[in-house]
């Protein structure tokens, strides 16, 4: 859904984990869930101190 | 409703009622028996329908400097003329007179429920401000047409003033007010859209029936403070609720949303939460709400100083088929109250 965001205009986009569950997986065990849970979350902290001019989505690691 | 000739009155500034430039934008309101200045254009364009019985005229500085005290003194200006219609400016590119024209008009729908024309051109700031109050005629940036555009003040006017249908705006040519009429097509909807494909395939025009919304650019906000010293919130729309749904926030379309505290919370307890948004599978999320709003490692940052503090509430609504409208309108009131909470940044997540 990242495309409507930026159409929208959100200015800082972090492509999360799907649509269903946008920040987790329950194909995953519950560790390594939490883990890509963290790791989106820190991706948006990092959005948050970064300075953009226009809608910007951030690709996950 | 009006039958016989129309009793018309104009509202012009100083400069289209010929007092003067912008060394007279300061004179407060007055009223000249008769059509003056741009307003024997709009007489011309009336010929037998009706007389402009009256003119009236306002310095622009006048107007935007005590704008509600100049739209009340015109207003009686205006009632004390009885008039059948109000044909105000047009204004075309100058923004002081559009918006006092879109006020004045606005203010003499309301209150002498007399019906009210202006004109402008698009970028002038009166037409978003009035355009789905007052019907506002699409003019040129200048007064080089001033009879051509009078005309089409006029005939939409005397539409008004008699009770006539109004036609849709691209055909009487005024600025759309956001308003859904249920018209008769001639053609189904299935040979009207094949008819557009072929017309886009062949490179002519043609105009689409479901225009779409714009979204004017919002500034991105720069994080003032260091993530250590920040407050950050979690917002979401994907409709996390507590059990039972105290807010009765809708499954679609919604127009409300909630507030939920997470205070001396370090988790959230699937059991006491739920999730009426129709727009996706709730199934993983009402499982595991962490899916959707990530409390859990939001206060462990917190915890360990990555982040200065969590917000204790949360703000949810459900996303889906929601209006523009109703969205902005949330989303104005959420960002005030976060702010009021000094919140210095949010993470909405969204599905």
């Amino acid at each position: 859904m990242t495309p409507v965001a930026v159409m929208v205009g959100a200015n800082r986009i972090v492509s999360a984990a799907g649509i269903i569950h946008p920040l987790g997986s329950a194909d995953l065990s519950p560790e390594d869930e939490k883990a890509l849970r963290r790791r989106i979350v820190e991706q948006a902290l990092q959005a948050l101190r970064t300075e953009v001019a226009k809608p910007t989505v951030f690709t996950r690691h | 409703m009006v039958f016989g000739a129309l009793r018309v009155v104009c509202y012009v500034n100083q400069f289209f009622g010929q007092l003067g430039g912008e060394d007279k934008a300061r004179v407060g309101p007055q009223v000249v028996d008769g059509a003056v200045g741009a307003a024997r254009a709009v007489q011309q364009a009336l010929g037998d329908a009706g007389s402009v019985v009256a003119t009236v005229i306002c310095g622009d500085n006048y107007a935007a400097e005590h704008a509600e005290r100049a739209t009340a003194e015109m207003v009686e200006l205006v009632a004390a003329a009885r008039p059948d219609l109000l044909v105000a400016g047009p204004a075309f590119l100058a923004g002081r007179y559009g918006v006092a024209c879109g006020a004045l008009c606005a203010a003499v729908q309301a209150e002498l429920k007399i019906p009210a024309v202006t004109g402008m051109h698009a970028e002038n700031p009166g037409v978003e401000l009035y355009r789905r109050r007052v019907y506002v005629v699409q003019t040129g940036a200048e007064a080089t047409r001033m009879l051509a555009e009078a005309q089409r003040l006029v005939a939409l006017g005397l539409k008004l003033a008699r009770g006539k249908a109004v036609g849709a705006p691209a055909a009487d040519g005024y600025f759309a007010r956001g308003v859904t009429r249920n018209v008769v097509a001639d053609a189904p909807a299935a040979e009207r859209a094949v008819a557009m494909l072929l017309d886009k395939l062949a490179g002519r025009a043609f105009a689409s029936e479901v225009p779409r919304p714009a979204f004017p650019p919002v500034a991105a906000p720069r994080l003032v403070k260091t993530l250590e010293g920040a407050t950050i919130a979690l917002v979401t729309d994907g409709g996390l609720v507590p059990r039972g749904n105290p807010d009765g926030i809708e499954a679609l379309n919604a127009t409300r949303y909630g507030a939920y505290s997470i205070e001396g919370k370090s988790s959230l307890d699937a059991a006491q939460y739920d999730n009426p948004h129709r727009g996706y599978d709730t199934t993983w999320v009402k499982e595991d709400p962490h899916r959707l709003v990530p409390v859990d490692v939001a206060r462990e940052l917190e915890q360990s100083g990555a982040i200065g503090k969590l917000h204790e509430t949360v703000y949810s609504t459900v996303g889906v088929a929601t209006t523009l409208a109703q969205s902005a309108r949330m989303g104005r009131e959420i960002a005030e109250k976060l702010r009021e909470a000094g919140v210095d940044a949010v993470i909405l997540t969204s599905t």
